[in-house]
């Protein structure tokens, strides 16, 4: 159980606890702190995944976020998760990864066969290989495409984890702790800053942790954790690791991702996986630093080839060697810090150096320490199927071109360095529009576009003395607009080496005849011929560029490759970079999970869920719920092995015949108040409003502007200037926000006040030929006949000592009453009726009986009522007044809505009178005519009648007042039913409407 | 998301508020002859500029007032807000 790369003593892991894990099934250890990256190259493992196209074996390649190949499928603490970054994830005791995109195993892949066929995966070539035939697209290519490439495994098992949001408001949110971040921090926090600091990686300090400079006497890594101690000691400043900010929205909202204890051995049960952070800041600093570019060569993908910066980190941070055998291939002086570490620990590397020999600080030392350095040189390609065997360099000539000198070196790793990307993700997402620095020849953000600042590398500066200087400056000051507090800070004495200039050269020349791949994009398998295929088919732009090859589209969003594509493309075109300009970055910078993102909002708390006052009875008598919005309500109640046709059949029949009683506690319900009340009601309903007497109750129907129905109900007059409305269950919510928009906006002047009591009060109706007989023995007192309470009368009384509301209105065509108590009384109300309906058969009723009620007595709900139907259409013309005007009454003249074939509300009856039509079938002439079938008209809503043991339907037909009598076809090509009907009134049973009024 | 100021209530997150349509739009009189042009006008034609729009959006999860908000479709940038009753410049 040896690391044969593990270095003796070097690094911040914690040597003192070993943790085990496997990969691909094998054993193995690493120390907390370690990544699983680390880990594995301690091991001495470097191929850890085969690529997406060409199934290449892959190894590492970075340290941390850039990572672009090691993704792997990780379990651990009981989930499954496909696509870690292997150089993110922490260690964590029985950790088991595997690789992904293989098959049979990463060391022995059948799909590598893509790597010797790859003359025919060009750039595009999903748009021409798989063109032809057509059909073969979704039953052969697709399919195959699919399996084959592709990322890991997302587990089918339900999510046990809990994931949380927080909502945070800062004055200043600086986003990563190297130097320039620490150093905003530190001066906003000062100024009495409300300041968070988020780092994504579970260390704070960034570069500090790497790189060999001094501060004020103290080594980067200590002046940092200096830092860091201060400003968690203080009570404004939050610090957060793990943390990584991944989006910049509107209005300086930003959206960080914390990874809170996947890092955990054990954790409390309701310590959440992650969390999303919602932060709302004044003013944000961008200290996102810059990200090491590769220069592009051949086989440059091969296991054992990493940026010089995180060979450099694994040697600092994990006391990890990535090889005893280094070549370092370089345009500038910040690999030659590599070179030195590496010396350091005993490894001789061989520097090859693009630029001619010259001097620096870096080069100088590394020449007093005897390092072999080779000036002009360069890596052509590196030999090795699975990992970096050896090396062909070649010295270039002047013009960088070809080569004066090719030769064979040996080593087990190629340290790459092609100088350094600004990471300004999050302020190209802010809306910044970045700007091309030749100095450095990257984009860096350009004028503020939302309330970002950008400070240090991230900004372009890329020394330690102007990251600190500009961190300072800018916490200090953006931070004293806010507090309108500034407290000096004066600016550390820094000891840092210089660098000379890094070398305008990003690709390596082939020699002739030679024809290795040289990637741009590792994660998409994106080769330097792919980019020149796409240009040479006439792709110019670079986002079709992008797109057509596929470049930086990966999950690493092109960190490593971006600029490297964007300086190849400006070549071939000769044109400068900025006139190529760059693609758009969206968020998130980082993927993140969907866990995350939907937060504690699952299953129950997925959406808030209303239960009326009697839920719990219901519940209790094996009621069947139904969600209606956020409601639940019952749709039948269960008796024995009832089905749900048999249930609402039992108990519709028995409202017809005894009595029922139904929680109708979800209709909505509006208080309006003032006195200009009626009129208000007289300009929102379509009929006359004005001579309501108090003590009645009326239907109304209310119209959008375009004179299409919005809701129709009943409004009952409680007294002179109060009124009660009711709407129904689904438009309660726009109901009220339509009212208050007539009130607050189009007619102030009308003195009147509407507020929601829908929840105020527990309803219940009570239907059925017995229901007076009922509510005689619920209202011993008073005198409920036909004279004293009519069909559309109003009474208040006391329900068995508390006060309540009787309406006299039907909604299932029979006579009927709706009770309304308060909220607090209305499972005694509903409780009372139970023992008191006893005597005249009552029983409970759903929605599904409802529905049955209302469908055969021609009562329009929601499905006629669909956005589509205007008055005429569902036979309430009548309610219509042509005196007045009303919302949307200029509308009804429009010419369409007054042809004669215009459609209209009809009732269908199956000829067998057995089978039932299913809802939404569409009403043709012919079964069989050859398609598009004209189509007269749709089902709006079925059921079977009780009244008359058969199945009945109401449709919505083309010119339907016409179509009595006649017999078409009901189709359901989703149901593969046909049904032969023949057209009736829509009024099934009562069509006069006695039974109301008796 | 959006961080609008309520004339009522101060600045509020988006997902208190809903989506109005254009604030600009006035309803002809009621009780008075439409021209059906002008009718149709007001029913159906919406401008839908790509810059400055004075929009409105209702506070449904706080104070329930409708406002305007004067916004740019493109960017997002909210310039001004004001009470339904009050003119933006």
């Amino acid at each position: 159980m040896s690391q044969p790369f593990r270095l003796n003593k070097e690094g911040l892991i914690n040597r003192d606890k070993k943790i085990s894990f496997t990969f691909n099934g094998k054993k193995l250890f690493g120390y907390e702190g370690d990544t699983i990256a680390s880990a594995l190259i301690a091991n001495g493992i470097h191929l850890v995944g085969r690529s997406f196209k060409y199934h290449r074996p892959r190894g590492f390649f970075g340290a941390g976020v850039e990572e672009p190949n090691a993704k792997l499928q990780v379990e651990f603490n009981g989930h499954s998760e496909p696509n870690v970054n292997a150089t993110e994830m922490e260690l964590v005791e029985g950790l088991s990864a595997t690789s992904q995109n293989c098959w049979p195993s990463v060391n022995f892949d059948v799909g590598a066969i893509n790597n010797f066929l790859k003359m025919f995966f060009p750039a595009g070539f999903y748009y021409k290989t798989f063109m032809w035939p057509k059909s073969f697209w979704y039953k052969i290519y697709e399919p195959f495409i699919r399996k084959a490439a592709g990322l890991g495994v997302a587990s089918i098992e339900k999510d046990k984890e809990r994931y949380e949001h927080k909502f945070e408001y800062c004055d200043l949110l600086v986003t990563g702790s190297g130097p320039s971040g620490l150093a905003s921090a530190y001066a906003a926090a000062k100024n009495g800053a409300k300041v968070i600091l988020a780092e994504d990686k579970p260390r704070f300090g960034g570069t500090l942790l790497t790189d060999d400079v001094s501060i004020d006497n103290l080594s980067g890594k200590d002046w940092a954790e200096k830092i860091i101690t201060e400003l968690k000691s203080m009570p404004n400043v939050t610090v957060k690791n793990r943390s990584q900010v991944f989006g910049y929205y509107d209005h300086n909202m930003l959206v960080m991702f914390e990874r809170v204890s996947d890092h955990l051995e054990k954790k409390s049960k309701f310590t959440p996986r992650q969390r999303l952070w919602y932060i709302r800041a004044k003013e944000t600093i961008l200290s996102t630093g810059s990200i090491e570019r590769p220069i592009v060569f051949g086989n440059n993908d091969t296991p054992g080839i990493f940026l010089s910066a995180a060979a450099k980190e694994y040697m600092k941070v994990y006391g990890v060697l990535v090889g005893k055998k280094p070549l370092i291939f370089t345009n500038n002086d910040s690999a030659y810090e590599t070179a030195l570490e590496f010396k350091k620990n005993n490894v001789e590397p061989i520097i090859l150096d693009t630029r001619e020999e010259h001097s620096s600080e870096l080069i100088d030392e590394a020449k007093s320490k005897g390092i072999d350095i080779r000036f002009s040189h360069g890596v052509i390609v590196a030999n090795g199927y699975k990992k970096v065997k050896s090396a062909k360099i070649g010295k270039l000539n002047k013009d960088k071109n070809s080569f004066e000198k090719i030769e064979t070196v040996d080593c087990d790793c190629i340290c790459v360095s092609g100088f350094w990307t600004p990471s300004v993700h999050l302020a190209s997402q802010s809306g910044n529009k970045l700007k091309y620095e030749e100095k450095i020849d990257a984009f860096i953000p350009d004028k503020k576009k939302q309330h970002e600042t950008s400070v240090g590398a991230a900004n372009g500066s890329f020394t330690l003395e102007e990251s600190l200087k500009h961190g300072f400056e800018n916490g200090s000051n953006l931070s004293a607009k806010i507090t309108e507090t500034k407290t000096e800070i004066s600016i550390p004495n820094v000891n840092e080496k210089k660098y000379g200039a890094h070398d305008k050269f990003w690709c390596m020349p082939l020699p002739k005849n030679e024809n290795p791949k040289r990637f741009v994009d590792f994660q998409n398998d994106v080769s330097v011929s792919d980019i020149e295929i796409a240009l040479s088919e006439g792709y110019r732009s670079i986002e079709h560029v992008k797109r057509y090859t596929t470049l930086g589209m990966a999950t690493d969003q092109g960190r490593t490759s971006n600029l490297n594509g964007l300086q190849l493309v400006s070549n071939i075109e000769n044109k400068i970079v900025p006139e190529v300009g760059h693609t758009t970055f969206r968020p998130p910078f980082t993927p993140i999970t969907i866990g995350t993102i939907v937060g504690r909002e699952v299953g129950m708390e997925y959406m808030p869920t209303r239960k009326t006052p009697m839920h719990e009875w219901h519940e209790k008598n094996n009621a069947v719920f139904v969600d209606a919005g956020a409601w639940k309500r019952p749709r039948y109640y269960k008796l024995g092995s009832e089905t749900l046709f048999e249930a609402s059949k039992r108990e519709a029949k028995n409202v017809r015949e005894n009595v029922g009683i139904c929680d109708v506690t979800t209709l909505g319900k509006i208080d309006i108040k003032g006195p200009d009340a009626a009129e208000f009601l007289n300009r929102v309903y379509t009929n006359a409003w004005m001579k309501l007497p108090v003590g009645k109750a009326r239907y109304g129907l209310m119209l959008r502007e375009d004179g299409i129905v919005m809701d129709d109900g009943t409004t009952t007059r409680i007294s002179e200037n109060h009124y009660h409305m009711t709407t129904t269950t689904a438009q309660a919510a726009n109901v009220l926000s339509h009212l208050e928009y007539y009130l607050q906006i189009v007619w102030p002047e009308l003195n009147v006040n509407v507020v929601s009591t829908t929840e105020q009060w527990a309803g219940a109706a009570i239907a059925g030929p017995k229901s007076r007989d009922m509510l005689s023995k619920l209202y011993p007192d008073l005198d409920v006949s036909n004279e004293a309470l009519p069909f559309m009368g109003y009474k208040e009384a006391e329900f068995f000592g508390v006060p309540s509301r009787i309406f006299r209105i039907s909604f299932s065509g029979e006579l009927a009453y709706e009770i309304n108590v308060k909220s607090d009384h209305g499972m005694f109300m509903w409780e009372k009726m139970m023992e008191v309906g006893k005597d005249f058969g009552n029983q409970p009723y759903g929605t599904e009986a409802l529905s049955t009620l209302r469908i055969e007595m021609g009562h329009v709900a929601g499905p006629e009522l669909d956005g589509r139907t205007i008055p005429s259409d569902v036979s309430l013309n009548g309610l219509v007044s042509k005196k007045k005007d009303f919302i949307g009454k200029n509308s009804l003249g429009r010419e369409a809505f007054n042809v004669e074939s215009r459609q209209k509300i009809v009732g269908l009856i199956p000829i067998d009178r057995k089978s039932s039509i299913p809802e939404g079938s569409h009403i043709v002439q012919d079964q069989n005519a050859k398609l598009p079938n004209p189509k007269l008209g749709h089902v709006s809503s079925s059921c079977w009648s009780v009244e008359n043991n058969n199945p009945f339907s109401l449709a919505i037909m083309k010119d339907g007042k016409n179509m009595i009598g006649k017999k078409f076809f009901a189709v359901s090509p989703l149901k593969n039913k046909s049904i032969e009907v023949e057209v009736i009134s829509s009024h099934y049973v009562d069509p006069e409407g006695k039974r109301v009024r008796s | 998301m959006l961080y609008i100021k309520c004339p009522y209530c101060g600045l509020r997150a988006q997902k208190e508020f809903s989506y109005g349509g254009d604030a600009t739009v006035k309803r002809p009189n009621i009780n008075e002859e439409v021209p059906s042009e002008d009718w149709d006008n007001f029913v159906y034609m919406r401008k839908s500029p790509r810059g400055k729009h004075i929009e409105l959006w209702q506070h449904i999860a706080g104070c329930r007032q409708w406002i305007k908000v004067q916004r740019d479709t493109a960017t997002h940038e909210i310039f001004q807000t004001a009470k339904v009753t009050e003119e933006i410049r």
